[in-house]
Protein backbone atom coordinates (compact mmCIF):
# COMPACT_ATOMS: atom_id res chain seq x y z
CA UNK A 1 0.00 0.00 0.00
CA UNK A 2 2.17 2.44 1.00
CA UNK A 3 5.12 1.54 -2.04
CA UNK A 4 1.55 2.07 -4.35
CA UNK A 5 1.41 5.69 -2.79
CA UNK A 6 5.35 6.46 -3.05
CA UNK A 7 5.15 5.16 -6.36
CA UNK A 8 2.54 7.41 -7.59
CA UNK A 9 4.19 10.09 -5.75
CA UNK A 10 7.42 9.46 -7.36
CA UNK A 11 5.61 9.30 -11.31
CA UNK A 12 3.90 12.60 -10.50
CA UNK A 13 7.07 14.27 -9.18
CA UNK A 14 9.17 12.70 -12.92
CA UNK A 15 5.83 14.63 -14.62
CA UNK A 16 6.23 17.74 -12.88
CA UNK A 17 10.04 17.45 -13.44
CA UNK A 18 10.03 17.33 -17.17
CA UNK A 19 9.54 21.07 -18.10
CA UNK A 20 12.46 21.77 -15.56
CA UNK A 21 14.59 19.19 -17.08
CA UNK A 22 14.11 21.23 -20.55
CA UNK A 23 15.02 24.34 -18.96
CA UNK A 24 17.94 23.17 -16.80
CA UNK A 25 19.20 21.82 -20.16
CA UNK A 26 19.14 25.09 -21.92
CA UNK A 27 20.66 27.27 -18.67
CA UNK A 28 23.01 24.16 -18.31
CA UNK A 29 24.24 24.27 -22.13
CA UNK A 30 25.50 27.78 -21.31
CA UNK A 31 27.46 26.88 -18.31
CA UNK A 32 29.28 24.31 -20.27
CA UNK A 33 30.14 26.15 -22.91
CA UNK A 34 31.36 28.98 -20.44
CA UNK A 35 33.60 26.87 -18.28
CA UNK A 36 35.69 24.89 -21.30
CA UNK A 37 36.05 28.46 -22.50
CA UNK A 38 37.15 29.51 -19.02
CA UNK A 39 40.01 26.52 -19.15
CA UNK A 40 38.25 23.91 -17.79
CA UNK A 41 38.06 20.18 -19.45
CA UNK A 42 34.38 18.75 -20.31
CA UNK A 43 34.26 16.27 -17.30
CA UNK A 44 35.26 18.47 -15.21
CA UNK A 45 32.81 21.03 -16.22
CA UNK A 46 30.13 18.05 -16.18
CA UNK A 47 30.93 16.97 -12.66
CA UNK A 48 30.48 20.59 -11.33
CA UNK A 49 26.74 20.64 -12.63
CA UNK A 50 26.33 16.99 -11.07
CA UNK A 51 27.50 17.75 -7.99
CA UNK A 52 26.09 21.25 -7.15
CA UNK A 53 22.92 21.38 -9.28
CA UNK A 54 22.69 25.08 -9.24
CA UNK A 55 22.91 28.08 -11.76
CA UNK A 56 24.16 30.99 -9.97
CA UNK A 57 26.78 29.40 -7.95
CA UNK A 58 28.04 27.65 -10.90
CA UNK A 59 28.18 30.69 -12.71
CA UNK A 60 29.77 32.88 -9.92
CA UNK A 61 32.00 29.72 -9.22
CA UNK A 62 33.16 29.87 -12.36
CA UNK A 63 34.30 33.20 -12.28
CA UNK A 64 36.23 32.28 -9.31
CA UNK A 65 37.87 29.39 -10.50
CA UNK A 66 39.23 32.02 -13.99
CA UNK A 67 40.47 34.49 -11.72
CA UNK A 68 42.26 31.99 -9.19
CA UNK A 69 40.61 33.23 -6.06
CA UNK A 70 40.74 31.81 -3.29
CA UNK A 71 38.98 28.53 -1.99
CA UNK A 72 37.70 30.83 1.30
CA UNK A 73 36.66 33.25 -1.37
CA UNK A 74 34.91 30.42 -3.37
CA UNK A 75 33.13 28.93 0.12
CA UNK A 76 32.20 32.66 1.35
CA UNK A 77 30.63 32.99 -2.46
CA UNK A 78 28.69 30.08 -2.70
CA UNK A 79 27.41 30.73 1.14
CA UNK A 80 25.96 34.08 0.04
CA UNK A 81 24.51 33.16 -3.35
CA UNK A 82 23.02 29.71 -2.02
CA UNK A 83 21.50 31.18 1.26
CA UNK A 84 18.42 31.25 -0.28
CA UNK A 85 18.27 27.44 -0.41
CA UNK A 86 18.24 26.98 3.52
CA UNK A 87 14.89 29.21 3.49
CA UNK A 88 13.47 27.06 1.32
CA UNK A 89 15.32 23.73 3.06
CA UNK A 90 13.70 25.48 6.36
CA UNK A 91 9.88 25.70 4.71
CA UNK A 92 10.12 22.39 3.22
CA UNK A 93 10.96 20.83 6.59
CA UNK A 94 8.03 21.73 7.91
CA UNK A 95 6.14 20.09 4.84
CA UNK A 96 7.95 17.63 4.71
CA UNK A 97 5.88 13.72 6.14
CA UNK A 98 6.59 13.34 9.56
CA UNK A 99 8.56 10.05 11.30
CA UNK A 100 10.30 9.85 7.58
CA UNK A 101 13.70 7.65 8.23
CA UNK A 102 16.39 10.41 8.37
CA UNK A 103 18.05 9.84 5.48
CA UNK A 104 15.28 11.11 3.35
CA UNK A 105 15.76 14.54 4.63
CA UNK A 106 19.51 14.26 3.25
CA UNK A 107 18.62 13.11 0.10
CA UNK A 108 15.49 15.92 -0.55
CA UNK A 109 18.09 18.04 -0.22
CA UNK A 110 20.54 17.37 -2.51
CA UNK A 111 17.78 18.47 -5.02
CA UNK A 112 16.67 21.34 -3.27
CA UNK A 113 16.51 24.38 -6.46
CA UNK A 114 14.64 27.11 -6.99
CA UNK A 115 12.35 25.03 -9.56
CA UNK A 116 11.90 21.71 -7.32
CA UNK A 117 11.33 23.94 -4.38
CA UNK A 118 8.46 25.37 -6.16
CA UNK A 119 6.55 22.44 -7.55
CA UNK A 120 7.04 20.68 -4.32
CA UNK A 121 5.57 23.54 -1.87
CA UNK A 122 2.80 23.54 -3.58
CA UNK A 123 1.63 20.03 -3.03
CA UNK A 124 -1.38 19.55 -1.19
CA UNK A 125 -0.95 18.17 2.12
CA UNK A 126 2.12 16.91 3.27
CA UNK A 127 5.03 16.25 1.03
CA UNK A 128 6.08 12.57 0.21
CA UNK A 129 9.69 12.79 -0.14
CA UNK A 130 9.14 10.25 -3.53
CA UNK A 131 7.74 13.17 -5.48
CA UNK A 132 10.74 15.10 -4.63
CA UNK A 133 13.07 11.85 -6.41
CA UNK A 134 10.64 11.87 -9.46
CA UNK A 135 11.66 15.15 -10.10
CA UNK A 136 15.02 14.78 -9.14
CA UNK A 137 15.12 12.05 -11.49
CA UNK A 138 14.45 13.92 -14.59
CA UNK A 139 16.30 17.33 -13.67
CA UNK A 140 19.48 15.86 -12.19
CA UNK A 141 20.24 14.39 -15.78
CA UNK A 142 19.03 17.63 -17.79
CA UNK A 143 21.32 19.57 -15.71
CA UNK A 144 24.18 17.55 -16.22
CA UNK A 145 23.93 16.08 -20.04
CA UNK A 146 22.90 19.83 -20.89
CA UNK A 147 26.60 20.95 -19.39
CA UNK A 148 28.17 17.89 -21.07
CA UNK A 149 26.63 18.83 -24.13
CA UNK A 150 27.70 22.60 -23.99
CA UNK A 151 31.10 21.35 -22.86
CA UNK A 152 31.25 19.46 -25.70
CA UNK A 153 29.87 22.04 -28.31
CA UNK A 154 32.10 25.08 -26.59
CA UNK A 155 34.87 23.48 -28.28
CA UNK A 156 33.33 24.39 -31.69
CA UNK A 157 31.48 26.71 -30.97
CA UNK A 158 31.50 29.61 -33.40
CA UNK A 159 32.64 33.48 -32.20
CA UNK A 160 29.69 34.83 -32.87
CA UNK A 161 27.12 32.63 -31.41
CA UNK A 162 29.58 32.21 -28.35
CA UNK A 163 29.15 36.23 -27.69
CA UNK A 164 25.40 36.08 -28.36
CA UNK A 165 25.00 33.23 -26.00
CA UNK A 166 27.00 35.13 -22.93
CA UNK A 167 23.91 37.03 -22.12
CA UNK A 168 21.72 34.00 -21.34
CA UNK A 169 23.06 33.37 -18.22
CA UNK A 170 21.86 37.42 -17.25
CA UNK A 171 18.77 36.96 -19.35
CA UNK A 172 17.48 34.35 -16.75
CA UNK A 173 18.63 36.19 -13.93
CA UNK A 174 16.72 39.32 -14.68
CA UNK A 175 13.52 36.54 -15.81
CA UNK A 176 13.71 35.91 -12.12
CA UNK A 177 14.22 39.19 -10.11
CA UNK A 178 11.87 41.77 -12.61
CA UNK A 179 8.35 40.05 -12.37
CA UNK A 180 8.29 40.29 -8.75
CA UNK A 181 10.10 43.49 -8.95
CA UNK A 182 6.92 44.75 -10.98
CA UNK A 183 5.02 43.78 -7.88
CA UNK A 184 7.06 45.10 -4.67
CA UNK A 185 8.24 48.33 -4.28
CA UNK A 186 10.71 46.72 -1.56
CA UNK A 187 12.07 44.27 -4.28
CA UNK A 188 12.07 46.95 -6.80
CA UNK A 189 14.10 48.90 -4.23
CA UNK A 190 16.45 45.84 -3.58
CA UNK A 191 17.19 44.97 -7.44
CA UNK A 192 18.10 48.65 -8.60
CA UNK A 193 20.27 49.44 -5.02
CA UNK A 194 22.46 46.09 -5.76
CA UNK A 195 22.57 46.87 -9.30
CA UNK A 196 24.19 50.16 -8.34
CA UNK A 197 26.19 49.18 -5.47
CA UNK A 198 28.12 46.44 -7.90
CA UNK A 199 28.06 49.44 -10.67
CA UNK A 200 29.72 51.43 -8.19
CA UNK A 201 32.30 48.52 -7.66
CA UNK A 202 32.93 48.59 -11.21
CA UNK A 203 33.43 51.97 -11.89
CA UNK A 204 35.44 53.52 -8.96
CA UNK A 205 39.50 53.35 -9.03
CA UNK A 206 40.51 51.09 -6.51
CA UNK A 207 37.21 49.56 -5.81
CA UNK A 208 37.10 48.20 -9.04
CA UNK A 209 39.90 45.86 -8.42
CA UNK A 210 37.91 43.82 -5.53
CA UNK A 211 37.39 40.30 -7.25
CA UNK A 212 34.00 39.70 -8.53
CA UNK A 213 32.64 37.06 -5.98
CA UNK A 214 33.40 39.96 -2.89
CA UNK A 215 31.66 42.44 -4.87
CA UNK A 216 28.39 39.90 -5.22
CA UNK A 217 28.90 38.90 -1.50
CA UNK A 218 29.34 42.65 -0.20
CA UNK A 219 26.53 43.70 -2.30
CA UNK A 220 24.03 41.11 -1.54
CA UNK A 221 24.81 41.68 2.35
CA UNK A 222 24.68 45.16 2.05
CA UNK A 223 21.53 45.51 -0.07
CA UNK A 224 19.36 42.75 1.87
CA UNK A 225 20.58 43.71 4.93
CA UNK A 226 19.49 47.18 4.66
CA UNK A 227 16.21 46.31 3.09
CA UNK A 228 15.70 43.70 5.71
CA UNK A 229 15.90 46.52 8.07
CA UNK A 230 14.08 49.56 6.83
CA UNK A 231 10.93 46.91 5.12
CA UNK A 232 10.55 43.73 7.08
CA UNK A 233 8.16 41.81 5.16
CA UNK A 234 4.80 41.01 6.24
CA UNK A 235 3.79 37.27 7.57
CA UNK A 236 2.96 35.58 4.13
CA UNK A 237 4.18 37.73 1.60
CA UNK A 238 6.94 35.71 0.64
CA UNK A 239 4.43 32.82 -0.75
CA UNK A 240 2.80 35.61 -3.66
CA UNK A 241 6.36 37.20 -4.82
CA UNK B 1 46.52 23.98 -11.66
CA UNK B 2 44.33 20.68 -12.16
CA UNK B 3 44.41 19.43 -8.88
CA UNK B 4 43.11 22.97 -7.73
CA UNK B 5 40.20 22.61 -9.72
CA UNK B 6 39.04 19.80 -7.79
CA UNK B 7 39.33 21.23 -4.64
CA UNK B 8 37.41 24.16 -5.94
CA UNK B 9 34.22 21.82 -6.82
CA UNK B 10 34.91 19.94 -3.40
CA UNK B 11 34.26 23.23 -1.43
CA UNK B 12 31.56 24.37 -4.03
CA UNK B 13 29.73 21.13 -3.70
CA UNK B 14 29.96 20.96 0.01
CA UNK B 15 28.74 24.11 0.64
CA UNK B 16 26.51 23.93 -1.41
CA UNK B 17 25.39 20.93 -0.30
CA UNK B 18 25.40 22.06 3.53
CA UNK B 19 23.44 25.19 2.96
CA UNK B 20 20.78 22.98 1.65
CA UNK B 21 20.82 20.13 3.73
CA UNK B 22 21.75 21.65 7.79
CA UNK B 23 17.84 23.41 7.97
CA UNK B 24 16.02 20.13 6.55
CA UNK B 25 18.16 18.26 8.86
CA UNK B 26 18.48 20.13 12.20
CA UNK B 27 15.53 22.68 12.28
CA UNK B 28 12.37 21.38 12.56
CA UNK B 29 11.16 24.64 14.30
CA UNK B 30 9.69 27.55 12.11
CA UNK B 31 12.33 31.12 12.09
CA UNK B 32 10.36 33.53 13.78
CA UNK B 33 13.07 36.47 13.54
CA UNK B 34 11.19 39.30 11.14
CA UNK B 35 14.75 40.50 10.32
CA UNK B 36 16.27 37.13 9.58
CA UNK B 37 13.13 36.06 7.64
CA UNK B 38 13.16 39.44 5.43
CA UNK B 39 16.97 39.16 5.11
CA UNK B 40 16.71 35.66 3.60
CA UNK B 41 13.96 36.68 1.07
CA UNK B 42 15.95 39.66 -0.38
CA UNK B 43 18.90 37.82 -0.61
CA UNK B 44 18.25 36.47 -3.92
CA UNK B 45 17.14 39.20 -5.61
CA UNK B 46 20.41 41.64 -4.25
CA UNK B 47 22.74 38.84 -5.24
CA UNK B 48 21.31 38.01 -8.94
CA UNK B 49 20.70 41.90 -9.53
CA UNK B 50 23.98 42.56 -8.79
CA UNK B 51 25.72 39.33 -10.68
CA UNK B 52 23.46 40.79 -13.71
CA UNK B 53 24.54 44.39 -13.73
CA UNK B 54 26.88 45.86 -15.36
CA UNK B 55 28.39 42.11 -15.82
CA UNK B 56 25.82 41.69 -18.90
CA UNK B 57 26.96 45.02 -20.63
CA UNK B 58 30.61 43.60 -20.98
CA UNK B 59 29.81 40.47 -21.68
CA UNK B 60 29.82 39.82 -25.60
CA UNK B 61 32.96 40.24 -27.22
CA UNK B 62 32.02 43.68 -29.49
CA UNK B 63 31.06 45.05 -25.96
CA UNK B 64 29.10 47.14 -24.42
CA UNK B 65 26.47 48.16 -27.34
CA UNK B 66 25.45 44.87 -28.08
CA UNK B 67 25.34 44.17 -24.48
CA UNK B 68 22.93 47.57 -23.64
CA UNK B 69 20.69 45.31 -25.83
CA UNK B 70 20.93 42.39 -24.73
CA UNK B 71 19.94 43.95 -21.66
CA UNK B 72 16.93 46.34 -23.26
CA UNK B 73 15.37 42.59 -24.50
CA UNK B 74 15.08 40.95 -21.44
CA UNK B 75 13.97 43.55 -19.55
CA UNK B 76 11.23 44.07 -22.11
CA UNK B 77 10.95 40.40 -22.19
CA UNK B 78 11.27 40.09 -18.32
CA UNK B 79 8.85 43.07 -17.40
CA UNK B 80 6.08 40.83 -19.83
CA UNK B 81 6.74 37.78 -17.20
CA UNK B 82 8.06 35.93 -20.42
CA UNK B 83 9.67 32.14 -19.07
CA UNK B 84 13.24 31.82 -18.20
CA UNK B 85 13.72 30.31 -21.76
CA UNK B 86 12.43 32.82 -23.52
CA UNK B 87 13.44 36.12 -21.74
CA UNK B 88 17.14 34.40 -22.48
CA UNK B 89 16.60 33.86 -26.16
CA UNK B 90 15.26 37.28 -26.58
CA UNK B 91 18.62 38.91 -25.07
CA UNK B 92 21.01 36.15 -26.94
CA UNK B 93 19.17 37.58 -30.30
CA UNK B 94 19.45 40.99 -29.67
CA UNK B 95 23.13 41.05 -29.25
CA UNK B 96 23.50 38.46 -31.95
CA UNK B 97 21.44 41.10 -34.35
CA UNK B 98 23.28 44.37 -33.15
CA UNK B 99 26.50 42.39 -33.72
CA UNK B 100 25.81 41.55 -37.18
CA UNK B 101 24.15 45.01 -38.16
CA UNK B 102 27.75 46.60 -36.31
CA UNK B 103 29.90 44.35 -38.50
CA UNK B 104 27.97 45.44 -41.68
CA UNK B 105 27.75 49.38 -40.83
CA UNK B 106 31.11 48.86 -39.47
Amino acid sequence: MEQKINKQQFMRGLHDGVPIALGYFAVSFTFGMMAVSGGLSVWQATLISLTNLTSAGQFAGLDIMIACGSLWEMALTQLIINLRYSLMSFSLSQKLERNLAPWHRFAVAFGMTDEIFGVSASQPGRLNPFYNYGAMSVAVPGWTFGTLAGAIAGNIMPGFLASALSVAIYGMFLAVIIPPAKKHRAVQKVVVGAMAVSTLFACTPVLNKVSSGFVIIITTLAVAGMAAYFCPIEDGEEEDA
Amino acid sequence: MNWNVYMYILVMAGVTYLIRMLPLVLFKKEITSPFLKSFLYYVPYACLAAMTFPAILTAPSSGMIAGAAGLAAALIAAYREKSLLTVALFACGAVFVVERVMEIIG
